[in-house]
Order: C-alpha cells, then structure tokens, then sequence
C-alpha cells in the first residue's frame, strides 16, 4: 500500500520536476559554466568505467559464440553477432546501467547531502533556482555524455571482440573488421543510440528527484541513492524492451 | 506601513499543529527579537517570510505585498531584499569562503571580478575572517561557518535581515562582535527580525520583544515595557519560568 502511494507520489514529482526544467531551460541564464563542469563530472569520469566494461563486454561475448559456434563451424559469424549484439542492445544498456550506479548515485547522494544541511534552501534564500542550478546542468550533461559514451562503448566493444577474435580464434583483424562493416547499417546504430538519450533522463531525472526530496537526514540519504538506482536500473531494463519495440517500428516505416 | 507583517499564520507538519496564529509587524529600521521555546516555530515563520515555506493559511506582507501565494520566480525580488541569516550558515561545501560570498553578487550584480573581490576582502575583514578566502567551509569550525553565513546573507546590501540565533554557539568575544555587527546594520536602517535564546543579545539590540508560544504570539513589548513588568508572561518565560 505504501509502495503503490510511493510510486504514485514519484511519478506525480518526477512529472512536476521535468515541467519546472522545461519551463527554466527557456528562461535565462544557463549557466555554461556548470554544465561543463558536470560534463567533466559524469561524463570523462566515467570513461575508465565504460571502458571496461565495454571491452569486457564485447570480450566475452566473443569468446562465448566463438567457442559455442565452433562446433557447429560458425566461426565466420562471430563479427556479425557480437557487433549487432553490441550495437543494437549491449553497448548503450549496459553503458546506461554503468551510468546509472556511478551517475545516478552520485547525483542522489550530493543533493540529498545538499538538501538535509539546507544548502538547497540557501540556493533559494539567496534569490537562485536549485533548478537551474543544479537540476538542469546535470540532466543536460547526462543527455550529452551517455549518448556519447554509449558510441564509445559499442567501437571499444567491437574492438574487445575483435581483439578475442584474433587471439583465440584465428580470426583475423582484417577479416573481423570487414564482417562488422557489411554488417551493420545506419538503422542499428540509430535504434542503440537512439535509446541513450532516453537512458540519460532515466538516469538523471530521478537522480535529481529523489535527492532533492531526501527526508529524514543522512540516513534519508543513503534511502535515497539505493532508491534512485534501482528506479534508474528498472527504468532502462524495462524502458529497453518498449524503445525496442518502438524502434523496431519506425524501422518497418523506413 | 510595516516592512513586514505576519496575519493569522498558521501552519501544521503532518498531525501537528505548530502555529495557530501568529500575528506580529516590524517597523521600518526596527529590529524585533522573536524569542519562545525550542521548536515552536520560530525559524518557519522566519523561512516563510521569503517564501522558503508556505503558510497553510494567513498572510504575510513584505513592503505592503502579500507574499504567500507567489512563485519561486516571482519570490526572487523579495528574496534580493530580505536576507535569511540560516541557523548553521548552510555554506555551498563545494565552494571556497571566496566563492560563497562571491555567489549572490556574480548572481544579482553587474560588479566586475574585481570589485567583487574588494567587497568579499571588506566584508571579510570585517568579520575578523581575513586569510580564510581559499579556504572550503568543512575546514572551518562551527562558529566561523556562521560568520560566514552570516557575511553571505547581508553582502547583497539588503533592507532586512532575518537573523536565524546568529550568536547560538558563539564565544562572547564574537557573540560581541555580531551584536555590533547587527547594530551597524541597524543604524544604517536595515530592518531586522532576531530569532534568539540568547537574552542579552536581546537586550543589546532589539527594540521590541515578541514571545512564541503555543503556536501564537503571547506577549510582546519593548524591553522598557519589560522591565516595567516583571511578573508577567515575558519575564516568567526569560527566567526559565514558563517554557514551550
Ligand atoms: N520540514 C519539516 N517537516 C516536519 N516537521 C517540521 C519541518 N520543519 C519544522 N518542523 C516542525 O516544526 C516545529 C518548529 O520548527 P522550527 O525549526 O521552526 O523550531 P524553532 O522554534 O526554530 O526551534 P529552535 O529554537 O530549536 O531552532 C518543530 O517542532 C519541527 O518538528
Ligand atoms: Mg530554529
């Protein structure tokens, strides 16, 4: 019963969040300033981790269909698999997830610190918008960097591939390198990609909301990130199917 | 006309109801102490005089406008002239000393860098602060995040100022130091409401007394009027007589 009301109560918040930030975006300032400085933040912080796990990704994924095709003499299609795989799905989901643990905790923790020692209310008391301040910086250095790093994961991805390919089963690079090519079209770029942006505002809507709503001091704070990332997490994994299937339509239409 | 007037205030958290009235006006250049017990309210009315909270019903008046009903936006020019001295100094903790003072004049001032950083030296300097610019908030003890708070809220200039125990915690030395502080503010004309347990300070700076209690303000006068009375509410209140 008190989950059903909590859902109710986010959904209405979350709603009256993205107007405020869309009714502020229009109106000046924006503050340049702050959005690079989030953009540092979330976005080249973030690259070691993406990293990582993109190549680990696309690592494995070779060596798992390289290995299970072997016996059936399927090698060849290893490039063709991992790479849509990759593209389509398991570049831009996973990066968002990634991004939904560093980001979104991050965000979730620092205004809900920010909110229990009053700093958001000083933000207010000082004749400043907590939302322009601190809400739209960071959900526009999200819109800017998961799309981006979700590029950079699916090339590092392919490369992991690439790399297990060569390596363990005598592929070679160039041959790899050529599949992935013939491969992939500009529709399965554009529906993985696509997605990110709508990943950046699963990750750093409710970020933001439920940091800037944190009750019950620090221990509120620690409520909150938990909440705020698994919300983020459910969102991309459930939002993921229903984008797909979007996509998946306007690609009929193409 | 009162720069500021509070009418029929009342406002509940959850079940409790915490004020169920309030009425109290200040004068051009006058300075109110607002005294009651712990956690009846007083900081909320101060947080609802800009609009930080909202009353559940009442009005407040700021320079003749009623308040209540205004939006965030709307509420930036009245947060421009009144200034909220916060309790704990609510310092940014990302920021600098420097960058915290600098922050509402970049915000609401044309002022160059550099006459910003001859303001924050003078203020600074003022505050017995000097050498602590590059110097972030959590280095700081308790007592200097509120002069620094304290400096933050009125480097703007404003025409009132409502004082959250800005001397709570302090050492007499600096508890000295802010009541001159408040009084200069004073002969220069500020408006002020001093919400305070700390009685001398009282003395040495309000013109009138107005006493929380029970959701309501149950005594108030000035402190002539005080001294004139010592068996009533007020004094029984100061002498740890009647509490919350
Ligand atoms: N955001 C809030 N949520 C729930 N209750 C609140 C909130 N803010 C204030 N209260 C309640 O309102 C009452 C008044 O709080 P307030 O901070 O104004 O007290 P105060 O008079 O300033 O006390 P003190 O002298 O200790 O600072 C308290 O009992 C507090 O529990
Ligand atoms: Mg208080």
């Amino acid at each position: 019963m008190t989950l059903a009301k909590d859902m109710i109560r986010w959904m209405g918040g979350t709603a009256i969040l993205s107007k405020q930030v869309l009714s502020e975006l229009v109106r000046p300032p924006l503050y340049f300033r702050l959005i690079l400085e989030q953009i540092h933040h979330i976005g080249l912080m973030s690259l070691p981790l993406v990293f990582i796990t993109a190549i680990s990704t696309g690592m494995v994924m070779a060596l798992q269909f390289g290995l299970g095709l072997e016996k059936f003499g399927g090698k060849m299609y290893v490039p063709k698999v991992v790479s849509l795989s990759i593209i389509r799905e398991l570049g831009p989901v996973f990066t968002s997830l990634m991004m939904a643990a560093r980001v979104g905790a991050g965000i979730t923790s620092e205004l809900g610190s920010m909110k229990v020692t009053q700093q958001i209310d000083a933000i207010r008391a000082l004749g400043t918008s907590p939302i322009k301040k601190i809400v739209i910086p960071r959900v526009i250095a999200c819109l800017i960097c998961v799309p981006l790093l979700g590029a950079m994961a699916n090339l590092i991805g392919i490369m992991g591939g690439l790399i297990v390919g060569w390596s363990e089963l005598g592929l070679s690079p160039h041959f790899y390198w050529q599949k992935v090519l013939e491969t992939i079209e500009l529709v399965d770029y554009m529906s993985g990609m696509g997605k990110t942006f709508f990943f950046a505002l699963f990750i750093a809507l409710p970020a933001c909301y439920f940091g800037l709503n944190v009750s019950g001091g620090t221990r509120g704070v620690g409520v909150a990130t938990t909440t705020s990332v698994v919300t983020a997490s459910i969102l991309i994994l459930v939002g993921d199917y229903f984008l797909t299937k979007l996509f998946w339509i306007f690609e009929q239409w193409l | 006309m009162a720069v500021i007037e509070v009418k029929n205030f009342t406002k509940s958290f959850g079940s409790k109801k915490v004020h169920r009235g309030v009425n109290l006006s200040v004068e051009p250049g006058e300075c109110l102490g607002l005294i009651g017990g712990s956690g009846v309210g007083k900081s909320v009315i101060l947080r609802s005089l800009i609009g930080l909270e909202k009353p559940d019903s009442g009005e407040i008046f700021i320079d003749g406008e009623e308040i209540s009903g205004w939006t965030e936006r709307q509420l930036v020019e009245i947060r421009k002239k009144v200034a909220y001295v916060f309790q704990n100094g609510a310092l940014f903790d990302s920021m600098t000393v420097y960058d915290n003072l600098a922050y509402p004049l970049r915000e609401h001032t044309p002022l160059t860098e550099k006459e910003i950083g001859e303001r924050i030296h003078s203020q600074l300097e003022e505050f017995g602060l000097l050498g602590n610019h590059s110097v972030y908030p959590s280095q700081l003890s308790g007592g200097m995040q509120k002069r620094v708070g304290l400096a933050r809220s009125i480097i703007m200039g404003p025409k009132v100022v409502l004082y959250d125990e800005p001397t709570a915690g302090l050492d007499p030395y600096n508890t000295k130091k802010i009541q001159e502080m408040i009084l200069r503010l004073k002969a220069r004309g500020v408006t002020s409401v001093f919400v305070t347990h700390d009685m001398p300070s009282v003395y040495a700076v309000c013109d009138r007394i107005a006493l929380l209690l029970n959701g309501e303000i149950q005594a108030s006068g000035t402190v002539q009027d005080l001294e004139r009375d010592p068996e009533g509410l007020m004094q029984r209140f100061i002498n740890g007589i009647e509490g919350a």
